[in-house]
């Protein structure tokens, strides 16, 4: 049996695919915050309940009004990304000319309004949502068992990204929205409706999260807390990326995934830590992030 | 007296303003004084400890501009710091316990600020979080924290060998005192010279480098502190309850603390004590009652209401409301 | 602010207080209260929790309410998780409240200092929610019981038993958290000790968002049995990840050590069938067991949790030893306790040890597949009793200072 690091070859390859799956949905779980931050400059910590809210909308919709998992894909997007325009549009906007820190405030606020309502209406344990029959099963590839539904998820989490950073960079809506939000006055002086734009943006950003959420839903376990937890690492990644970097978010997702996946196979109990001490080091030496731009 | 001093208006008002602290100082110190003779003196004991944590948060946020998200290190290094040196020597003094909690902490913000002080902003935040994890790993993996069942069985002592802090109204009293030094030391710092400049670079930042200030300095100074602070915050805690625990070191006490300053009110003396009382009145009320399940969410909603209209906090607010009315 | 007599009265109406010429003046002040201490919205909320108090209001109504004349008072509060507040809660109750008894205590760390507490104000305390077996070990004191199950008795009869039945290769997964590590360090002696070998393990962060990476590392191990040592989201998330790579398909099995049944009805039977493990209690396991888990169905919604049956069985136990003895002083209520044995429908051959560790039956059992369950709340089968005296870590293994070794 061929040994790297002392450990076994096959098992190594099959750690490092499950580090890239983890990856892109790290990748994808970011991109939300990245879109948010990038264009608007907020901080939107409510991106862990939105991804939350997503998974809900799914788990509800398959137990009350039968919706299946590939209708879920696009509701649930759709009712955050709605409720994301409400928010934005409600609240966001009569801040929006203030210091970037009570956003984040504000959003963190409404984090725990969304995690705490869903606590008392369907309790803290949670429950398991199942795999579409379409990709139920899996396919032995020689190094390790690989169900389909993670397959799934890391072509569905690229495509999303990939499709993202396109909008955002290459068509003339994300050259809008980026000029937009840079310089408003200049916009609207060209008859762009800039604050429509914004509250677009935003509702993109947590229909993005959403979808993540709709896409973990079968893999882990649908509780009122799994956006908090995850939202610290995905603050992390943004910020390693480089904050307003689309590219720099879904690359450093994707070397997070791998990174924590390494870290699990040689001291697991530093899985959790490992992001952070990557972030500290990245920004001790490149501190706008790997592909930012200077602030 | 030879001569007739003139005051500028704006001496004036800075004299008003000053005068209005001392009173307000003082109504504070008597409420303190008197207070553990209607309220259970160990609950004033924690809105206390909350509020000097809180105070010394506020000190970096709200006249050094600097927000933190990794302040918990601070409060759990005091904690459990003073928590060790307490269980390991039992002839050690409270008093010396205390102190040495807070020197580990002070020395901590030594190490966090060199690092964070390069960056700015959300970045400047980011890097305190990350510092703060690794942190909290490096408590979860020590042996002498306890991991999880927490650092128990910290002794209260005999403050100077003398006086019992096992009786809660004497410990109440020393708890008392440790506030007041520690805000003295808040209010010093704010209306110093030091403060003075702090201030100048919280507002403009080029413009204080350009006239030549060391701004690095003054803001690591400013951190260490600030931390130094949060960590008697939590030595001092840790000896009313006689544990410590990874609660003290999780990102969500790093959380705890901003809502308690932004319900109070950033950038004043007093917002950070009326904000550590009502969230810390909050838990603890609110829990025991049929409202109990709807706590997180109350407060999330305090949060948002703070933040789309009582900007100042309770304090500002008020303080804008007297300043308007009783010119 | 915090009042003197600031009680929570819930559906138990304080009666009238009858004169205080009735027997029983050794009950000292006008009653006996009983606090409850537990996660009430938090993490571990399902497992006892708010309907946790539930069991407990119906041990009081069976009780009549009163004990030798008195009325029993029940009050509650949330610990959230954290021992400061849990500790000066019950600081209050023990200074202001005058609580006889506490109980729940949810999360070791909330129980050891609690329990400190009470020992140092000579209160009285029985930790049902709890897991650490250190809780009767080197935490011990001599006023406060151990009730339910502790680390010790979910992982060494459940290791002992897997491997006589065949599964003597094990992989260890265990939380990376002081009842991670115990239950981890158990099974390993129990498994070596019955002839089997540990072929691997690995220890996650608690709590972890991902198991993928370990189920790997135990499928490549090619140990007969996954030991899983993890709790509450941490299990549910381990064993619909094993489910989702096949592990059972593929010839291995899960052996779960720390189990309630709420877990098993989040993960569904079809992800989780086969896992075997101990647990204290079950509602189906006999007549008794499911007349009370019926009442308390009709009150709550949903099948109790060993737990949340221990609770009643505490509080009945204790009411029974002040009915008895006529007193709430904590050391005769020990010592009634002690020498009378605890059986009821919850604890079978049951007593409290010297360590304060009540000892009963637990019972090996297997989560039933789709195809045997009959009903929504038809979750498992009792494969085998492990009788009290075995269950529990032995005495003379013991750190408890109370135990003269």
């Amino acid at each position: 049996m061929t040994m790297i690091f002392g450990v076994p070859l096959m098992a190594f390859m099959g750690q490092l695919m499950l580090g890239l799956i983890n990856g892109a949905f790290y990748a994808l779980l970011s991109l939300g915050l990245a879109v948010i931050f990038g264009l608007l400059k907020i901080v939107n910590f409510a991106h862990g309940a939105q991804y939350m809210l997503g998974a809900f909308v799914a788990l509800l919709g398959l137990e009350y009004l039968g919706i299946n998992y590939w209708v879920a894909l696009l509701v649930a997007p759709l009712v955050v990304g709605v409720l994301g325009v409400v928010i934005e549009r409600l609240l966001l906007r009569r801040i929006s000319d203030l210091d970037h820190l009570y956003g984040l405030l504000l959003t963190f606020g409404l984090a725990l309004i969304f995690e705490g309502t869903l606590i008392n209406l369907v309790g803290v344990s949670g429950s398991t949502y199942p795999i579409t029959p379409a990709l139920q099963g899996g396919t032995n590839l020689g190094f390790m068992y690989l169900p389909t539904y993670r397959a799934w998820v890391l072509v569905a989490a690229l495509c999303v990204c990939f499709a993202t950073w396109f909008i955002i960079e290459r068509t003339r809506l994300g050259a809008y929205l980026r000029a937009g939000t840079e310089n408003a006055t200049l916009m609207k002086g060209f008859g762009v409706n800039v604050p429509l734009l914004i509250t677009f943006t935003y509702g993109f950003g947590a229909a993005l999260a959403a979808f993540a959420g709709v896409l973990a839903a079968p893999l882990y376990p649908v509780t009122p807390t799994m956006g908090a937890n995850l939202l610290v690492v995905v603050f992390a990644v943004v910020v390693i990326g480089g904050m307003g970097s689309i590219l720099g978010a879904i690359i450093t997702g994707l070397l997070m995934g791998i990174i924590e996946g390494l870290t699990k196979i040689f001291y697991p109990e530093a899985a959790n830590t490992i992001i952070f001490i990557v972030m500290a080091i990245v920004l001790m030496v490149r501190p706008a992030g790997l592909f930012g731009k200077e602030v | 007296m030879n001569t007739i001093q003139t005051l500028t208006p704006s001496m004036e008002r800075t004299r008003r303003a000053s005068n209005r602290r001392t009173v307000l100082n003082v109504v504070l110190l008597a409420i303190g004084l008197l207070a553990p003779l209607a309220i259970y003196p160990v609950f004033l004991m924690k809105v206390l400890c909350f509020a000097l944590f809180a105070c010394a948060f506020n000190l970096l946020l709200g006249f050094a501009g600097l927000l933190s998200f990794g302040h918990a290190a601070f409060l759990a290094t005091g904690g459990y710091i003073t928590g060790a040196f307490l269980t390991s020597y039992p002839g050690l003094t409270p008093e010396l316990g205390i102190l040495l909690g807070t020197l580990a902490a002070t020395l901590l913000g030594a190490v966090f600020g060199t690092f964070a002080i390069r960056r700015q902003g959300i970045y400047f935040a980011m890097v305190t979080l990350a510092l703060a994890q690794m942190v909290f790993f490096i408590f979860v993996k020590a042996p002498f924290t306890g991991g999880e069942d927490g650092l128990q069985g910290v002794p209260r002592g005999h403050l100077f060998g003398l006086f019992d802090l096992s009786n809660n109204l004497t410990l109440y009293y020393l708890v008392l005192v440790i506030f007041v030094i520690g805000f003295a030391i808040v209010q010093r710092t704010v209306h110093s010279p030091f403060g003075q400049v702090l201030k100048a670079i919280r507002e403009n930042e080029p413009r204080a480098v350009s006239l030549g200030y060391n701004v690095n300095a003054h803001k690591l100074v400013a951190f260490v502190i600030s931390a130094g602070l949060a960590g008697l915050a939590g030595s001092t805690k840790t000896v009313v309850f006689q544990l410590a625990s990874l609660n003290d070191a999780h990102w969500h006490m790093s959380g705890e603390v901003i809502l308690m300053t932004l319900l109070g009110g950033v950038g004043t003396l007093f917002g950070p004590l009326v904000g550590a009382g009502i969230v810390v009145t909050l838990q603890t009320q609110l829990a025991q009652s049929p409202v109990g399940d709807w706590v997180s969410v109350i407060l999330g909603i305090i949060f948002v209401i703070c933040v789309l209209s009582f900007r100042s906090g309770i304090v500002g607010e008020i303080s804008n409301l007297i300043k308007k009315n009783f010119k | 602010m915090i009042r003197k007599n600031s009680k929570l009265v819930h559906g138990i109406a304080l009666a009238s207080l009858i004169a205080a010429g009735s027997a029983g003046a050794a009950i000292s002040d006008e009653g006996v209260v009983i606090g409850y201490l537990d996660d009430m919205n938090g993490t571990y909320s399902d497992l006892a929790g708010p309907a946790g108090r539930v069991a407990i209001e119906m041990a009081i109504e069976d009780f009549g309410k009163t004990v030798k004349g008195k009325p029993v008072t029940l009050i509650s509060a949330d610990h959230r998780n954290d021992p400061a507040t849990g500790s000066s809660i019950a600081r209050e109750w023990l200074d202001q409240e005058s609580v006889d008894l506490i109980t729940g205590l949810n999360s070791s760390s909330v129980a050891i200092s609690v329990t400190r507490l009470v020992r140092e104000k000579n209160g009285f305390a029985i930790v049902t929610t709890a897991a650490s077996d250190s809780i009767t070990g080197e935490h011990c004191t001599p006023n406060h019981f151990h009730w339910v199950y502790d680390t010790f008795a979910v992982s060494d009869p459940a290791a002992r038993a897997i491997v006589e039945q065949g599964g003597d290769t094990w992989f260890m997964l265990s939380a990376d958290y002081a009842f991670g590590h115990s239950m981890e360090a158990a099974v390993e002696k129990a498994v070596s000790e019955s002839g089997g070998t540990l072929a691997g393990k690995a220890r996650h962060p608690f709590p972890s968002s991902d198991f993928s990476s370990y189920i790997l590392q135990a499928q490549s191990s090619g140990a007969k049995v996954i030991g899983l040592a993890s709790a509450g989201t941490d299990l549910v998330n381990a064993i619909n990840t094993a489910s989702q790579f096949g592990v059972v398909e593929s010839g291995q099995s899960l052996a779960s050590l720390m189990v309630f049944i709420t877990d098993m009805k989040a993960i569904g039977l079809d992800k989780a069938k086969g896992t075997k493990f101990v647990t204290g209690w079950y509602w189906d396991m006999d007549e008794q067991s499911r007349e009370w888990a019926k009442r308390f169905h009709d009150r709550v919604g949903r099948m109790p949790t060993m737990v949340q049956a221990g609770n009643y069985s505490a509080v009945t136990s204790y009411l029974k030893a002040v009915e008895a003895t006529g007193s709430d002083d904590p050391k005769v209520i020990r010592e009634y306790m002690m020498a009378n044995p605890i059986d009821d429908f919850f604890s079978r051959n049951g007593r409290v040890r010297e360590d304060g560790r009540m000892v009963h039956d637990m019972y090996l059992a297997e989560v039933k597949s789709p195809e045997e369950s009959a009903g929504e709340w038809d979750l498992y089968k009792i494969l085998a009793t492990i009788p009290a005296e075995e269950a529990f870590r032995p005495l003379s293994a013991s750190k408890c200072e109370l135990v003269k070794n």
